[in-house]
């Protein structure tokens, strides 16, 4: 089973981005689910979600404590929270920066990996929103999940334009990730 | 359980929980909907709502009312006139509705309502636990416990089932634990409308109101036949013992999937040591089996998936074998010291030639995450009573010494 824990701000849309990837994930063949670290939710306060993946049928229900992922949408969410925390050994956390990996002292073994997903949903989206744009640069660090089926997952949430745009910023920042 | 999720994969979606509930109660063709949204309830009577607002549930009343109490009164007087009637709610909504269930339950009027199990104020906690419908243990509405979202929806439909059945006619709360299962994306299969049509007769109950045929439904009983009324509401439950097996049963004929009737097991045949839950707990509860079975413990899950009526003579042959049993509870009554499930659990035993030591946990209140850790630091507390008898006999888990 992979777990991967999502953090974000309310409005960030790490909840959704949760969801997401549970439906593209079963639309790959594999057992998903996705919830939320229930707060009450408010814009800007630190949101945690998660997602698993599995060949088996998923029971557990606890919260991920020992993640194989972290995707971090808002870098200054380091000052606040430990993002590393319970992060595997061979895991990797993803973190929405312009920075280097290098940049980031974190207490931890897993693999630290950034993208400039704010850059990519400027220049492709207009917006920075960055949750569906990180779902593709997941798709191409992990190499877990088709990013087709993410792009189907965005684009039947969000039909249209807006989800024409983020398919585009999804495969841009999976190829980044792919190509690095 | 019971199912093929190979076979069924083909049929899943991934939904949210709630989104799956209302789904379900769309396709047993409600007459009469009442909603007072409350979270974590909410999503269910917004799916509802825009079902109703998109023309899919034909010949049905949607009711916004103006608190919990209406939303409940309002059924009384849709059921009596024999309409099939559902609401949803949780926490202070459905403890708002308390003097009301009464109502229902005395006139046998079949209504079904979900739970959302949330904890109760104060302090203000809009999360899982049990208080809530545990609260309502002794108003005469039958009380299931679901632990997946597939079973939250599947339980709508033989939520009805049972409540209608003539034998019965006594209301359901069908309950799912907040945000947990309520919240949670996963794949599940929607119920298929023809099969539920199959499944499910129209209600047509015996007596209803109707103006040309004037009657009364819980007037007034005096002393001279109330206990006659309660007498008889026993009895109902009495019979929805065997009814919510039936349900189970033909539930699975036609839709293939089975989470047991009054109770399920898992690993229970020669377990030592057996877990006793209600709910979404029951799933953990299962990772935390395999992996101890793999290091040599002999450890069952019995899930209680019935709490009115209550399953005492499944529950004894369910444990009768093991050394120790554990009880874990998301509700406590407080002055007791005991969750309900250990509180009566105990008590069917006392009086049977089954004397096993059972131990209690309370678990999960107001939100707090059950980590399979945890899970194991019980059994640990288990293996402990079978090698030297209980020394504490119930307890709460995870108790943070620091904030008391």
């Amino acid at each position: 089973m992979k777990e991967i824990r999502i953090h974000g701000r309310g409005g960030q849309g790490s909840v959704t981005a949760a969801e997401l990837l549970a439906v593209a994930a079963f639309a790959d063949g594999k057992f998903s689910q996705a919830f939320p670290a229930f707060g009450v939710e408010r814009r800007g306060a630190p949101v945690q979600a998660f997602t698993r993946i599995n060949d088996d049928p998923i029971r557990l229900r606890a919260q991920v404590y020992e993640p194989d992922y972290v995707i971090v949408q808002d870098p200054t969410l380091l000052e606040v929270v430990s993002v590393e925390s319970g992060a595997k050994d061979d895991g990797v956390i993803l973190i929405n920066s312009d920075f280097e990996p290098e940049h980031f002292d974190l207490n931890t073994n897993a693999k630290i990996m950034t993208v400039n997903a704010t850059k990519i949903a400027l220049d492709i989206i207009g917006r920075p929103i960055v949750n569906t744009v990180l779902l593709g640069a997941f798709a191409g660090a992990s190499g877990l999940i088709d990013p087709e089926s993410i792009k189907d997952a965005v684009k039947e949430r969000f039909p249209g334009k807006v989800g024409e745009k983020n398919a585009e910023a999804i495969q841009k920042a999976y190829d980044m990730m792919t190509e690095a | 359980m019971k199912r093929n999720f190979e076979d069924d994969k083909e049929k899943m979606v991934v939904v949210e929980g709630s989104y799956a509930v209302a789904d379900a109660v769309k396709v047993c063709r409600p007459n009469v909907i009442s909603a007072y949204p409350i979270t974590p309830q909410t999503h269910i009577v917004e799916d509802l709502s825009q079902f109703i607002a998109d023309g899919e549930i034909p010949n049905c009343e949607y009711l916004n009312v103006e608190s919990e109490f209406s939303a409940i009164s309002a059924l009384v007087g849709s059921s009596a006139a024999g309409a099939r009637s559902y609401s949803a709610t949780t926490s202070q909504g459905l403890e708002l509705m308390h003097e009301v269930l009464f109502n229902v339950a005395g006139m046998r009027l079949p209504v079904v309502m979900t739970v959302v199990n949330r904890a109760v104020s104060a302090p203000i906690n809009i999360w899982n636990d049990q208080q809530d419908s545990i609260s309502q243990r002794d108003t005469g509405w039958i009380q299931l416990h679901a632990e997946d979202t597939q079973e939250a929806a599947d339980m709508t439909a033989q939520a009805f089932k049972i409540a209608e059945d003539p034998d019965v006619m006594l209301p359901v709360l069908a309950c799912m634990d907040g945000f947990i299962l309520s919240h949670v994306y996963e794949p599940v299969i929607l119920l298929d409308e023809d099969l539920v049509a199959e499944y499910l007769p129209p209600f047509e109950p015996k007596f209803k109101l109707d103006p040309k045929n004037p009657k009364t439904f819980g007037a007034f009983a005096d002393p001279h036949s109330y206990t006659e009324f309660r007498y008889l509401q026993q009895q109902a439950m009495n019979k929805a013992l065997k009814t919510i097996e039936d349900a189970a049963d033909e539930f699975y004929d036609l839709f293939g999937r089975h989470y047991g009737g009054l109770i399920d097991t898992y690993q229970t045949e020669d377990a030592d040591i057996i877990l006793m839950a209600m709910g979404s707990i029951v799933g953990t509860i299962k990772d935390v089996v395999d992996k101890l079975r793999a290091q040599g413990v002999k450890v069952g899950l019995l899930k209680v998936r019935s709490f009115r009526p209550f399953p005492a003579e499944a529950i004894k042959n369910a444990i009768k074998g093991a050394k120790v049993v554990v009880a874990l509870d998301k509700n406590i009554s407080l002055g007791l010291n005991e969750g309900a499930l250990f509180t009566e659990t105990k008590g069917s035993l006392y009086n049977t030639n089954v004397n096993i030591p059972i131990i209690g946990f309370m678990i999960g209140h107001g939100g707090r995450d059950i980590p399979m850790s945890t899970m194991e630091a019980i059994v640990d507390e288990a293996k402990k009573v079978i090698d030297s008898g209980i020394t504490v006999e119930s307890q709460f888990t995870d108790l943070k010494e620091e904030l008391l």
